[in-house]
This record gives C-alpha cells, structure tokens and sequence, in this order.
C-alpha cells in the first residue's frame, strides 16, 4: 500500500541530491514508501501544542567549557595523508573543482 | 528627489552591505591544537578534530572567545550572555566535516558599528552582528582535471562581521574594510592582511533612485582582496547596474566575482537558488556564557581604540586631523608617538619628527613597535627636548636624526661628541651678527624696506657658525641691529 | 582457565592477576582459543587481533613480575565495538564506506581499558553506523544470538552482546543511542548499561546521532558491568559535553545491593505497560517487580505521560543529526571511495551511495528531510521541544521513586529478516529504550528470565541523572537473589 500523501519520489530524488546520494530507482521507489510511512508516524508529533516549552539541544546542565589557546604537536603529514584515498605530492586529490571565473573559491553548486 | 551632493551616483542612491571575515591571530585553531602559523607546508598542520576524523570532537579555543568579546566591545555591540554554535552544511572539499561549525540564530555579539572618517567628515556604518566559527582549507586548482586540498587553515577561527546596509559608495566600502582592519590590528586580535588572506570581504550591492523607500536587488560581490579591489569592483558593479537599469533591465540577484586582471564582475551563480544549510544547533558544544565579570575583565584590558585616539591628539595635543590621522592608522605608530610624547617632547613637535622622519624611514609602520627599533621613543623624545630647549639648532635635528638612526647612538651622545652645542651664548652670537651685518651693508641698507632680508641674514649667521647658532636668538639680535 | 566457568569474571580475574596467581597470557590464550573455535558459527568478531592481545597480555604480567600494578582490570580480556576508534587498527563501523580507514588516534574510552590493564581481543561486529535494533545492517556480516542460531542478538551492539554471551570475552564496550547496549543485553541475556549523557566520553567514537550516543560496558554480571563503567568514567577534556562529576562508587552499590533494598523505591511507569508488549515478557518483569519488594523495595506507581511520544521524537532528532554526522564521509579523507569519479559530484554521490547501506541511507535522507528551512520546526523544532517534555516526565517521576524498572524490550530475539520488510515496524519496538537517551538519564538492563523457547528476557533499571549507584544497587540486589546470570548458551562449536 502506498499512500504517497506525504512525499514524492520527486521530491525523495531531490533529497538524494542535497545529501549527495545517488539511488537507483528501486531506491528512490523502496524510500519513498519508507519516508512515506515514517513521516506519517512522526506527524502525530507535528500536531502538539509546544508553546512556551523550551527546545532541549543538550542533555547536559552546564556550559560550555573552554580550553586554553596552546599549541599542541600536528599529526606528521605522512599521518595526515595515510588514510587518503587518493593523495599527490603533500596534498589530498579531488576531481578538478570547477571555480568560478577568477579562480574564487565557495560552496559546491549542483 | 535629487541626489545629495556626497552621493556616487547621480541618480541611484547606492546600497551596500559588507561581509567581512577576520581570521583571528590565537596560537591554535578553534577546535583544536593545531597551530594556526601561516605559510606552513601542507597539511603540516592538522590533527584529527580538523581533519573531521569520524569521532573527532571541537574543544573551543578560550583565546577565540575573547578576541571575539574584544572585537565586539570596541564596535559597541552588545555581547551575548548565553550564545550558540550552530552547524551550517554544505559539500566542498575544503569543508572536512561537510558542515562548518559557525552562529547562527544566538550569534555573540549584535548590533555596534564601526566609526571611521573619510575625506575627514565622520562615518558609522552599523553592524548587524559579529560570530564567530571555523575557517575551511584550501583547494588548489591545478591542471589535468584533479584539484588538491590543504586542510592547514581548516579550523582557525574567523570572525564575520555582518554590516547594515549602511555604505553609500565605492570608497565607503574601503574605507570601513580599513578601518576593521586598522581596529583589528589595535585590539592584536589579527593581522587584518587582505593579500595573505587573513582579512577577506564580500559586498553586497544594490541600487535604488534617490529617495525611494525600497531596497533595490542586490549582487553579491566576491574575491576582492585589496582596499583597491573593494573600491574598483563596487565602482565596476555600481556603473554595470546602473547600466541595466537605465535600460529598464533587471539586475538578477546572484553572486559574481571580481575579476582584477579585467577590471569586471562576472556571474557566477544565482543567488536565488540558494543554499540551504540546514541550520541546527551544535550538539558536540553546549551553549557559550559569557558573563558580567568576564566582560568586565575584557573591558579592563582593553587598548585604547583608534578614534577615541584621534579625538585626544586632535583635542588635547592640539594635532591637525591629517597627521592624528597619520598617527592612529597603526596602533605601533600611536603607542610610539603617545609614548613619545610620555617622555616629555610636546606633541605637536613630536608628531612632525615621528611623521617626517620615523615613518620614512620603515616599511612596514608595525615596526615602531619592535624591540629592535634604531631610535626607541625615549631616544626621540631626548632629540625633540634637546631641540626645544636649546641646545640644538633644528637644522642640524635632522642630520643628528639620521646618525642615531645609522649608528643606534642617542643625540645627546652625538651631540657631545662631534661638539654641535647650539650657540645660545649671546655675545658669542652678538659678535657673529655683528660680523655678518657689517660684511653686508648694502642688503643691511635695503633692510627696512625688504623685510625678507632677514632671512639671507640668518643664513648667513649660521654659515658664520657653522650651523650652530640658535635662529631665534639670532633673529632677535639681527632685528636689533638692522632697526 | 575455562572462559565459561562462573569464575571467569572481572571480579575473580584481576585481582589473580594482579596478585600473580593467574597469568594475564594464559587467560588471553583461553579466550582466543574459544573465539577460533565458536565464533566462526556467531560471527561476534570483525577482527581477531590475536598478536595483539598475546602482546598486552605479556606487558600486563611483565609489570606484574616487576612489581608494578597493570591495574584493576589487569588481564582481562574485552571485546571491543567497531564504533571505538583504536590507534592503528581497522576501524569500520560496520560500514563498506569506512573499509580501510585505520585511526592514528585512540578512543579515550579504549585508552582507559588499556591504561587499567585490560586486554583487547579484537572489534566486534554491530549494526552499520550504529543504526539498527538487529545487527542485520552489518555491511561485514551476520551476528548469531549465541542463545539460538536462528534468531538475532539485538542491535546496534549486537556483536558485544553476543560475544559477552557466549563467553567469548569477559567484557565489551558498546553504545547506546536508542537501546543499542540494553535492547542487545536483554536479547542476549547479559548485563549492559547506558549511563548518564557524557559521563562516558565520546572521543574517538565514531558519531551517530551526538547528543544521544552514550558509549558503556556490557558483561555477565552486574559487578563486573559496575567494575568496567568505573573505568571508562571520568570528565575528558577532549569532549566539550564530557560531564566533570567525580565517578561514583558504582562496583561498591552494585555489591551493596545483595544486603537488601529497604527504603528503596521502585516506580512502575503505567506507559511502559502497554499492550503490545509479549505476554512472557511482562510476566517476567512483574515477577522481578516482586522479587525487589521481597528484598525490602517499596513499589511505587508513576507515569510519564509523554511516553507515547518518544519514538517519533527519538527519530527524528536522531536521523537530523545522523545525516549531519555521515556528511564527512565523501571518499576525499579517508575510507572508501568511488572508482574513477569523473567530477566533484559523481565523487561525493557515487562514493555515498556505493559505500553506505540501506538503513544509514534511509535515515540520512529523513535526517535532511527534516532539516530543511520550511521544515525545521515543524519537525525539528517539535522534537526538541518534546524532548523537554519526557525529560522533565523523568523528573518528576524522580521525585516519587528512587528508580524505575521496567522491560527492556516488548519483544524477545525475533527471527533474522522478520522484521527488515518494515523499517516503522523495526523503530516501535524501541519504545521501551529510547527515553532515557533522550533526557540522558542513566539505564542499565539485565537477565531477567527465560521465553519458554528458551531465549532471554531482560529487565531494565533507569534512574535520575548521575544514579548510576543505585541503578547498580537495585540491579545487585536481583542478581543476587536469582540465578539468569548463570545460565549459559550450549556451545555452537565450528573452527574459524
């Protein structure tokens, strides 16, 4: 059964693309159910009255703590880059990013 | 309505806001230990928490936190007692954890302004606020369709001051970036340098017919990264919209780029689809307290700021606008002069020898601040004195200044040594004159008529006595004698 | 040395090797010995590091004969899970997307295990990314509930459970998230705790869900569980939300127990008495509500009516912030990457979308969902106002009792693939579980019982914030008076 009231799979292939996922269509179809049925379970909560009840983002009482500005050892660059999947020289590799027009740098746009 | 007479364009009003990221100058990153040193091979200096190792945690930086306090009482913001961080999300390589840890609804400090002065008539730009998050690494484009990151500045902490909409003009616009900078090089928060990256600005501009109430659309402006740069591609974006506008187009909201080497801003991308960064708030950090008696401790070691400087040397030491302007572009060159003018030489006086012949002498005025300087205020202050008092005469001031500056000596070991005592004696000095007016009868003969002769006299006296003479007594004597 | 006998525990093994009765050595060549014969059949472990543990083990009894002391957990061998960063060995999660990756840095919580003297046998398997109430969303294979073949060990840390189960370790680390320590614990029939939010650093574990992921021990009896806890405690400067409360007395409590619980008060929270829950479960757990007041415990009806609620909050506050986590995972730092990415965009979706498995991709994609301007409050936003509400449920049901007791799980080891068709269905049966990760409260869950099928029931005890001491006592004091904990699984035998 598939009520498909509460998302598309338009809208599942757009959130595919913001969380840099790629699917099969039998993923988009199987998630769309999922989501479907899932955000039909949570909207019961959707429903609550919470004015005036304050957001908990941490379950813990204090504030943050804060250390002192000291530097400590990096990690030696071979260790930096052990893990690399794909490395040249000191430096970790991507596929060539395509800037804009004077070389200026910013977020990924798809 | 016609345009007032400041305005930069005859008919649109221009509308900019700027966006101005600092890099803080604390001894590691935010988050982390890595140290923040510029110039450092790469990825020489990351750790895990930078790299955004899976279970890496951020542990915040207590130096961050007061530079950012520090930032925001010397622009007159009010400091958040409790603030949040916030995680801000997008993919790019430069970005570890694929989210930048940064403020966003309970930023630290909101509201101030920045004060500067332009063509000398006061400006205050008005802040929106001030947070504080990491800084991300550096992709490198290279050729052969790969690009390389460097993770090193990944983590340092930044600052972004956010303005209103309050600037009106290209070199508005450049004067407030200088003037954060300037105020950031005060508080010794950061280095506030465009070309090495440590200071980076962005502006959005718009423009709208004189009087109108509403806000036109705007372009986001990016990659200047000079005072020049700022000033060129606002005057650039200003002519292109105007442009468009004049031909009844729209101007489409969207981000471009300054391009210097073409003296244009290109398009590249629209703005309108904009990223959603899926604001929340940081699980990892509880919020930020900063209380009365922290802010009170802040407060108390707070250096004197750059205009509240300029209205005590305009005021009280009496200096002109344009060499008080000199004086507190640098707080190395203020503290050099203040300290200076601490030693005992009057201000005026002492302004003139730290503009004309300190400053002249350094490339960079942060120098005035090294332990190394060739002539240490004290040092300065002893020339001026001995000057004022007497004992020098002002034309040799120089030439005393430029041995103490070679040879690190002070004046008055100079001044002994090479015997260059100014005659003050005044019948030592009677005698010269004497000398000098019975040598020149005919110019002492045409004397009453051109007063201006005084001057060849003069001159001639400190021939006589090979510099040394003291000119105001000089003076007082030749006009005694020549009636 | 018998890795079965009622002996081998932390209680007896320590302090023998310490004193130098027992060599550190010989234990860890028992149990790895065991491991090569039965875990072939269970699938506990990801990876055996044999040398390794030999190596520890050998330190351990040098320090001995050298008259240092290795410390209160000297020799005792830990399985831990593959969520634990440990410095040079393979750390994956569970997950194809982290194949490879080998931390130079170590977790605080396998720091401290080590630094006390205790053993590492190798990582234990878990539900990838630490999602799953299963284990059957391990991308590197299949953990056996030791009690029956057939059936699943419980997830997330269903290799920890099942390892301490089947005596295939002394003791193991877990996390818990939503139930990820206690929901296997019961499953397995062995002691887990979660404990207060951040009395147990995160450092160095990978991350899920952060303001919900609670690391902890899992072994067979309450002491032991008590013993390990001490050990992993502690305010770490490299976690902001590291709590700076000195560590309890919590092995003393847990010891304390077996004098009795007079003036103790057990709750009974009516909402976790709901129907749905299996007949033979709720019968076990009143029968250990009777044994508690038979053992001096005053029971005390309570309620938290927010119950209801907590599902729906937990997933969706967890799914934000697990599609938030998973987002460094992009083939450009570390772990797997996609093969000849011809852009930016092929590199980060090819790479996610090989590398992460079903259930962290469904939950990634909520997680976006809900995150998104529009949606936030509406979902988001709601949560964590909600949250507030069953906290502050616990709260006040902290003012009239001492402790809570209730089941762990509605439902005993269910069938492999029985529950996978319907992801909501796998989520409701964690409504036992997740309250306390949402107010972080601590929670500890042990044997309780048997299914006439033979498979373990397990109770759960919670308590108010840094009560960890009395969850330990109310615990011993059962454990004391009963006999689950000494039943073990039949051997499954196969070499490795």
């Amino acid at each position: 059964m598939s009520s498909g009231s509460r998302i598309k799979p338009e809208e599942v292939r757009e959130i595919a693309t913001l969380s840099r996922l790629r699917l099969s269509d039998e993923e988009v179809a199987a998630l769309t159910q999922d989501l479907d049925s899932i955000l039909g379970y949570v909207a019961e909560l959707s429903a609550l009255d919470m004015t005036g009840v304050e957001p908990m983002t941490h379950a813990v009482p204090f504030d943050c703590p804060l250390r002192v500005d000291e530097v400590r050892p990096s990690l030696p660059l071979e260790e930096a880059l052990a893990n690399a999947p794909r490395r040249e020289a000191s430096f970790f590799q991507v596929p060539r990013i395509v800037p804009g027009p004077a070389g200026g740098g910013g977020e990924e746009d798809l | 309505m016609s345009a007032p007479a400041t305005a930069m364009h005859p008919k649109y009003e221009v509308v900019i806001g700027l966006e101005v990221h600092v890099q803080l100058a604390t001894k590691s990153k935010v988050f982390s230990w890595s140290s923040t040193a510029f110039g450092a091979e790469p990825n020489t200096q990351t750790d895990p928490v930078c790299l955004g190792m899976p279970g890496t945690l951020p542990v915040l930086n207590a130096g961050a936190v007061e530079a950012a306090v520090r930032l925001g009482l010397a622009a007159g913001c009010a400091i958040r007692p409790r603030c949040r961080f916030s995680r801000k999300h997008y993919f790019y390589p430069d970005l570890p954890k694929g989210f930048q840890i940064s403020q966003f609804d309970e930023p630290i400090c909101e509201g101030g302004a920045i004060k500067f002065r332009l063509h000398g008539e006061p400006h205050s730009v008005r802040l929106t606020r001030i947070h504080m998050e990491e800084d991300a690494g550096k992709n490198l484009h290279a050729a052969a369709g790969v690009s390389f990151v460097d993770y090193n500045r990944a983590g340092v902490p930044l600052c972004e001051i956010v303005s209103e909409p309050d600037v009106r003009s290209a070199e508005e616009a450049a004067e407030y970036v200088r003037a954060i900078r300037a105020l950031v090089r005060y508080l010794g928060i950061g280095d506030g340098n465009m070309e090495e990256g440590s200071l980076r600005c962005d502006a959005n501009v718009s423009l709208r017919l004189h009087g109108a109430k509403e806000y036109g659309t705007k372009a986001e402006i990016k990659n200047m990264n000079s005072f020049k740069n700022v000033r060129d591609a606002v005057e650039y974006e200003v002519k292109r919209q105007a442009s468009l506008l004049d031909k009844g187009e729209r101007v489409v909201q969207e981000t471009r780029l300054w391009d210097a080497s073409r003296g244009v801003t290109q398009s590249m991308r629209s703005k309108e689809q904009a990223h959603d960064y899926k604001y929340f708030p940081e699980p990892d950090l509880p919020p930020l307290v900063v209380d009365e008696a922290y802010l009170a401790q802040v407060r108390a070691s707070q250096p004197e700021l750059p205009e509240d400087r300029f209205a005590r040397y305009t005021g009280k030491d009496g200096l002109s606008p344009q060499d008080a302007g000199v004086l507190v572009a640098d707080r190395e060159t203020a503290a050099y002069f203040d300290a200076v003018v601490k030693a005992g030489a009057p201000g005026k006086k002492a302004a003139n020898w730290v503009i004309n012949e300190v400053l002249a002498r350094v490339a960079d005025p942060r120098a005035l601040g090294g332990a190394d300087l060739a002539v240490p205020a004290a040092a300065l202050a002893e020339l001026v004195n001995l000057i004022e008092g007497g004992t020098l005469s002002g034309k040799l001031g120089k030439d005393v200044f430029a041995k103490m500056w070679a040879e690190k000596r002070t004046a008055g070991d100079i001044v002994k040594a090479e015997g260059l005592t100014q005659v003050s004696d005044t019948g030592a000095l009677e005698e010269a004159c004497k000398r000098v007016v019975a040598a020149n009868p005919e110019e002492a003969a045409r004397f009453k008529d051109t007063p201006k002769l005084m001057g060849f006299f003069v001159g001639a006296v400190m021939k006589e006595t090979g510099g040394k003479a003291n000119p105001k007594a000089v003076n007082e004597i030749l006009r005694r004698l020549l009636g | 040395m018998d890795p079965r006998a009622a002996t081998s525990t932390i209680a007896s093994i320590a302090p023998a090797v310490r004193a130098g009765k027992v060599r550190a050595r010989e234990v860890a060549d028992a149990y790895l010995e065991r491991i090569a014969r039965e875990d072939a059949a269970l699938g506990c472990y990801v990876r055996v590091d044999a040398e390794g543990a030999r190596r520890s083990a050998d330190a351990v009894d040098a320090a001995v004969k050298a008259g240092r002391d290795p410390g209160p957990l000297a020799g005792v061998p830990l399985g831990i899970k593959d969520i634990f960063c440990t410095k040079g060995v393979e750390t994956t999660c569970a997950s194809k997307i982290l194949r490879g990756f080998v931390p130079p840095y170590e977790s605080t919580v396998t720091a401290r295990l080590a630094g006390a003297g205790a053993v590492s046998l190798g990582k234990l398997n878990m539900d990838e990314f630490a999602m799953g109430s299963s284990n059957e969303n391990s991308a590197v294979g299949t953990v056996k509930n030791p009690w029956s073949l057939a059936h699943v060990p419980g997830g997330s840390s269903g290799g920890s459970a099942a390892a301490v189960a089947a005596s295939l370790c002394v003791g193991a680390t877990g996390t818990d998230t939503g139930g990820s320590i206690r929901q296997p614990a019961a499953l397995c029939g062995v002691v887990g705790i979660k404990p207060t939010y951040g009395r147990v650093s995160r450092y160095g574990v990978i991350a899920f869900a952060s303001s919900l992921d609670h690391p902890g021990p899992f072994a067979r009896t309450v002491e032991d569980t008590a013993t390990l806890l001490e050990v992993m405690s502690g305010l770490d400067p490299l976690d902001a939300t590291s709590v700076p409360q000195p560590v309890g007395a919590y092995a003393k409590a847990a010891r304390a127990g077996r004098e009795g619980l007079n003036g103790v008060r057990v709750g009974v929270p009516a909402e976790y008495f709901a129907a749905g829950m299996d007949p033979e479960i709720e019968a076990a757990v009143r029968a250990a509500h009777d044994e508690l007041a038979r053992a001096g415990a005053k029971l005390v009806p309570v309620s938290l009516p927010h119950t209801k609620y907590a599902i729906a909050t937990y997933y969706l506050v967890c799914t934000a912030e697990a599609s938030s986590n998973l987002a460094r995972y992009d083939g450009v730092k570390y772990g797997a990457r996609t093969a000849d990415p011809k852009s930016l965009e092929e590199l980060y979706s090819r790479t996610r979308g090989e590398g992460f498995g079903r259930e962290p991709k469904r939950r990634i994609m909520l997680g976006t969902y809900v995150l998104r301007s529009g949606y936030y409050e509406a979902y988001y936003g709601k949560a964590l106002r909600a949250r507030r509400k069953i906290a502050d449920d616990f709260t006040a049901a902290f003012s009239q009792c001492d402790v809570l007791v209730t089941a762990t799980s509605p439902v005993p080891a269910f069938k492999f693939g029985e529950r996978m068709g319907d992801p909501l269905q796998m989520y409701l049966a964690d409504v036992l579980t997740v309250a306390p990760n949402l107010a972080g409260i601590p929670a500890l869950a042990l044997p309780c019982g048997f299914t006439k099928a033979g498979l373990p029931i397990g109770l759960q005890v919670m308590g108010p914030p840094l009560g960890e001491e009395a969850c330990f006592r109310v615990a011993g004091a059962y454990e004391s008076r009963t006999q689950w904990h000494e039943r073990r699984p039949p051997d499954v035998g196969g070499a490795r």
